[in-house]
């Protein structure tokens, strides 16, 4: 089977500091790390593989730094990565992101089942996925958070909805994007390690997959941020004050005020 | 990429300001730009006073301009699910559509997928919409993504919205990006504020991004439809007008649109106690401060005595106290209560971005630096295991 996972580098949200002055990120001392989605996007590739046979195979498109996110998946258990990086590619909305990645797909030759994770935590917007297997012309399947392979092959998977789950069948080609609460994923082994540093990952741009140069980064983006702030509160805040009793006999007369305890 | 005109550039430090991105700074008097930071959002471009910012390169022009004339009107995506019926969002999504409609003088049609649904056709336009399109079809009664996808992406390129709304529920937010794709048009996920720009009529959509700490508001200039999911319960319904009449159109779908790969085998409802937390009247949040498991009771009778329904933290749902879905925030549920009590909550960004919109917002908590007080209406500086009884105690001695 061939598996193809797609994976992010975002930023480390513990690492994350907000100038509230100026209404913008910091971004000295910030760690990349892999989206926390996306470790478990992989570790349902490996799962898959150890019950299917095949290659899982990680893509990635970001900046040259993105690189180390794909030796992380290779050392997890990944057999192989490619990082597609163009000065091209900056300022990609979903849907310039969804074209770059299926004409890197394209170029791999296909795929039988590829996972996502649910969302990105930089931008949350959890579109790409359904977005890429639109462009793949495949199914996909949202917050997945179980998987049984059966004969087929088929698979039998629960997705989480409004009003509780829903069990589904799909067969290959799909797409899943999976949620945290579908695996654990496997710390690098050492072996895993070693093969991560030796591995060649090719760096692929815009020319190299055959990518028309008005659909991908900012030029192929039909959105665009006009004006960033850090949301402000205009509450009350009015503490109650005196003994306990005191302060709960303030609150009661609150919400009697506002027709709460009438 | 971002180009300065060392000409024109005076250092103001305007586009410093405006990047959300920190990767424009004034060096020597100068902008400069990091371009591993930049995303090329054009905020810079717009705040420069000297016009000295450009982007080179062109952008994807999409539509010319008379074809985007051709888009016209706000669509709102109605949900409606077959056990639950047509969901809140939808009556939402029609309150914020009429807005923005009053401010565009255009008209809002609702769209219907379901099947068994062509009588609530009806009560969407009772609700506000001018017209209802409705695709009542067997074959629409378990969502599917490509099918949805498929019917609405092709009512779309037949009617031309400019517009379409929908939630971002995890049936929106599962579907539409595929409709987005279909039509090759940008989306903006999970919105907390939708307006209009006054120059050209564009939709301001305004979503938070970084876990909350940074507010964004996007536009789709040069493609049509301008697409757009809603974070449920931000926005207020209208009432509904029993008297309000509209035209109701039924549409067949086409049968290529209705084929799919995905099979719905079962669905499994989740029992719920006490009203859902989306929608509740009162929310009564568990934070860290409760301190233990058995000290949950008292929120969770303080909810009951209030005819509310109980929300926590994350710290809450990690230490395994209360159910991960009464999770409220950035990663867990938006409510929107007349009534929110944070108990033992520090307060948050991550949790405050989903209780902000509450009416009233009252914090016990035993630490008067905590910044659930920023957000306050009401604080009470005390102990959780003191102030909650007495509460309780006094709502029921006023109850009787
Ligand atoms: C990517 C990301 C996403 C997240 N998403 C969410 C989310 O969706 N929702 C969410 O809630 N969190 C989320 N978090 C976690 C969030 O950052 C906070 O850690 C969390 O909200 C803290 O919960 P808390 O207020 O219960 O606990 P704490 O921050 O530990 O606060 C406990 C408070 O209780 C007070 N207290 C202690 N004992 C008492 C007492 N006896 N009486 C009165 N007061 C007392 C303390 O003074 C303190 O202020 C997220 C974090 C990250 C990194
Ligand atoms: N630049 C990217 N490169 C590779 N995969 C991506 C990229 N952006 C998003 N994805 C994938 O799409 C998922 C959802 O991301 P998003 O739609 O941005 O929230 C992520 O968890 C990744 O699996």
């Amino acid at each position: 089977m061939r598996i193809i996972v797609c994976v992010k580098q975002v930023p480390d949200a513990k690492t994350v500091r907000f100038d509230r002055e100026k209404g913008t990120i910091i971004r000295d001392g910030m760690d990349a790390v892999i989206n926390p989605f996306d470790l478990h996007a992989i570790e349902a590739a490996l799962q898959l593989r150890e019950k299917a046979g095949g290659t899982v195979t990680v893509i990635s498109m970001g900046p040259p730094q993105a690189d180390s996110a794909l030796r992380e998946a290779i050392a997890m258990g990944a057999d192989a990565g490619v990082l597609l990086s163009d000065r091209a590619f900056a300022g990609a909305d979903t849907l310039a992101t969804t074209y770059t990645l299926w004409k890197a797909i394209e170029k791999l030759g296909g795929c039988d089942v590829v996972f996502c994770g649910k969302q990105a935590v930089d931008g949350d917007t959890a579109q790409v996925g359904p977005g890429l297997a639109v462009r793949l012309g495949i199914p996909s399947i949202t917050c997945v958070n179980a998987i049984e392979l059966a004969e087929g092959p088929r698979f039998r998977v629960t997705r989480m909805c409004d009003e509780g789950r829903e069990v589904v069948e799909v067969e290959t080609p799909v797409l899943f994007t999976v949620l945290t609460t579908l695996n654990t994923p496997r710390l690098p082994s050492l072996k895993g390690k070693m093969r991560a540093k030796k591995t060649h990952i090719p760096v692929w741009g815009a020319g190299d997959i055959a990518a028309d140069p008005g659909r991908v980064g900012f030029a192929g983006s039909p959105t665009k941020v006009v004006s960033t702030h850090v949301p402000t509160f205009n509450a009350r805040r009015e503490i109650l004050t005196g003994t306990p009793d005191e302060q709960v006999n303030a609150l009661i007369v609150h919400l009697k005020e506002a027709g709460i305890l009438s | 990429m971002i180009v300065i005109d060392a000409e024109k550039c005076i250092g103001c430090g305007e586009c410093e300001k405006a990047c959300g991105f920190g990767a424009m700074s004034v060096v020597d008097g100068l902008a400069r730009v990091d371009t591993n930071a930049c995303t090329l959002c054009g905020a810079c471009v717009e705040a420069c006073p000297e016009e000295s910012i450009g982007i080179e390169g062109t952008r994807l022009s999409g539509e010319t301009s008379s074809g985007l004339s051709a888009w016209q009107g706000i669509w709102v995506a109605a949900e409606w699910r077959p056990t639950l019926g047509i969901a809140p969002i939808t009556h939402e999504l029609l309150g914020t559509a009429c807005g923005l409609a009053a401010k565009q003088g255009t008209q809002v049609t609702a769209v219907l997928l379901g099947f068994g649904v062509t009588d609530h056709a009806q009560d969407l336009i009772r609700h506000g919409a001018d017209r209802c399109i409705v695709v009542d079809h067997p074959e629409l009664a378990f969502f599917t993504d490509e099918v949805y996808g498929n019917v609405l992406a092709d009512l779309a390129l037949t009617h031309k919205p400019a517009v379409i709304l929908a939630g971002a529920t995890p049936m929106g937010r599962s579907y539409i990006p595929r409709v987005a794709t279909l039509l090759e048009t940008g989306l903006t996920a999970d919105c907390t504020g939708l307006d209009i720009r006054k120059e050209d009529g564009s939709l301001l959509q305004t979503r938070p991004a970084w876990g909350g700490n940074l507010m964004a508001t996007i536009v789709c200039e040069g493609h049509r439809p301008q697409m757009a999911t809603v974070r449920p319960y931000v926005f207020k319904p209208t009432n509904p007008d029993p008297d309000r009449t509209g035209e109701i159109l039924s549409v067949i779908p086409k049968p290529e649109h209705l084929r799919h790969r995905v099979h719905v085998v079962e669905t499994i409802l989740e029992e719920r106690k006490g009203p859902a937390l989306q929608g509740a009247c009162v929310v009564v949040a568990a934070g860290r401060g409760m301190e233990s498991q058995e000290n949950i009771d008292l929120v969770e009778t303080l909810a009951s005595l209030l005819g509310g329904a109980v929300g926590s933290t994350r710290a809450v749902t990690d230490a395994g106290w209360l159910p991960e879905r009464t999770q409220i925030g950035q990663t867990g549920v938006t409510v929107s209560p007349k009534l929110y009590i944070g108990c033992g909550v520090s307060g948050a960004i991550q949790h405050v971005v989903g209780m902000q919109g509450s009416e009233i917002v009252v914090a016990i908590n035993r630490d008067p630096t905590a910044p659930i007080f920023d957000v306050a209406t009401y604080g009470i500086v005390g102990d959780i295991k003191e102030i909650l009884p007495l509460l309780i105690k006094r709502i029921r001695a006023e109850r009787g």
